[in-house]
């Protein structure tokens, strides 16, 4: 499978000539295996993703965490939504009161967007889930919900023996007990246990996180402890402050990892960055 | 193994927070967590016995009325919110393993999280008399 960041900073695009590197766009990671796209979250990445696509690709599956307007701001932009011959499937967590599509329709919808969600041209198909596992093409994918305001859930894509992690905004040190010491009292263990490639939040510093202790996000240190528990291959870093430039992300991450052994790789999310996996 | 329910977790943090003793069990009525105040009172610490199942946990203390009678687990309030998914209340007496008896008074409220999933349930306790 061939895995694409189109976006990956946090809260707000934040384009500029110091974030070049990394670049401002706001959370969206593509899944491509054969036939089958998966796109996770629709944030502002979405819109260059939508114009990559090739015109035969007309079934897509979008899977949002959560719907904090960072995640899906770029929706309205899609330009597949404008496609009549275009099926989009979207799964997103249920809430306690309004129903997934209420809750979208908040955002299309006047005075937030001028296209309401039931004038979209393309056949829509909403999804509730919870603490689910459903199938994509060859694809079976868990989710389950995560320590974040709100309902947010995290994604687990399992091909074969390949799984890819997608938990762009948690904060397990809020949401664990004695984190990361026990696993079975942490958030998001189970989404991320032995990922090939794990995403995750770590939009701060440690004395940024210090000063936003429960606003659902989590520092590198963090991310880094969490994967360690998890036992992830790969940790890639989402989610980026947008106020950070290249060059503090470069430094934060310099700071967590200098004069440290890790069995794993830790990379800053990337802008247009590829992965592949068996 | 598997993490637990965020809403565990949290109601977890919650307990491990509060001055005021707390019993968290899951829907099969395992006691899964106990707080330091409930340790003190009832005189068994949380990571010497781990995880309790409803039979254990119930006829640990030997819960009994002001008339000495022992209640079954279907009269503690925490058993009866897990088969009605309703909040409970009662006062009983019960036997600290350290010896003392204490009477108790006990809240119990289901745990449903988001999209209405039953997950367990929480008592909160209070000593009102001590023997």
């Amino acid at each position: 499978m061939k895995i694409t960041i189109w976006g990956c900073r946090g809260s707000l695009p934040s384009p500029g000539i110091h974030k070049v590197k990394y670049g401002g766009n706001t959370s969206c990671v593509q899944i491509e295996h054969k036939n089958t796209c998966i796109i996770l979250d629709g944030g502002s990445g979405i819109l260059r993703l939508g114009k990559s696509l090739k015109p035969d690709v007309l079934e897509i599956n979008i899977l949002l965490t959560h719907l904090h307007l960072d995640h899906i701001m770029g929706l309205g932009y899609f330009q597949p939504f404008y496609n009549p011959k275009c099926t989009i499937n979207i799964w997103g967590p249920a809430g306690s009161l309004d129903s997934l599509v209420l809750r979208l329709r908040r955002y299309f919808s006047p005075p937030f967007f001028p296209v309401r969600l039931n004038e979209i041209p393309a056949t829509l198909n909403i999804f509730e889930i919870d603490n689910s596992t459903f199938k994509i093409g060859d694809f079976s994918i868990t989710s389950e919900y995560i320590c974040h305001p709100g309902p947010t859930v995290g994604y687990r894509c399992e091909l074969g023996a390949s799984v890819v992690s997608f938990l762009p905004d948690h904060e397990p040190a809020l949401g664990s007990c004695h984190f990361p010491n026990l696993p079975e009292w942490c958030s998001g263990f189970n989404i991320a246990q032995d990922a090939d490639i794990l995403f995750h939040d770590g939009q701060y510093s440690n004395l940024q996180y210090a000063q936003q202790v429960g606003w659902g996000h989590s520092s590198i240190e963090d991310a880094i402890k969490f994967a360690e528990m998890t036992n992830a291959k790969k940790l890639v870093v989402f989610h980026h402050d947008p106020t950070n430039t290249d060059s503090q992300l470069e430094d934060m991450l310099q700071q967590c990892t200098l004069n440290r052994k890790l069995d794993f790789e830790v990379i800053m999310g990337r802008e247009n960055y590829v992965f592949m996996l068996p | 193994m598997s993490s637990k329910e965020i809403e565990i977790i949290l109601s977890r943090q919650l307990a491990d927070s509060l001055s005021t003793p707390v019993f968290i069990v899951d829907t099969e009525g395992n006691l899964i967590f106990y707080n330091e105040p409930a340790e003190e009172l009832l005189g068994l610490r949380y990571e010497e016995t781990g995880e309790m199942d409803v039979s254990q946990w119930s006829s640990l203390f030997k819960p009994e009325n002001d008339e000495g009678i022992f209640l079954p687990p279907e009269e503690l309030p925490l058993v009866q919110t897990l088969s009605s998914c309703l909040p409970a209340h009662g006062e009983f007496w019960i036997n600290s393993l350290r010896g003392s008896l204490y009477k108790i008074s006990v809240t119990s409220f289901p745990i449903i999280g988001r999209a209405n999933r039953f997950i367990g349930a929480i008592a909160i306790f209070w000593k009102i008399l001590e023997k």
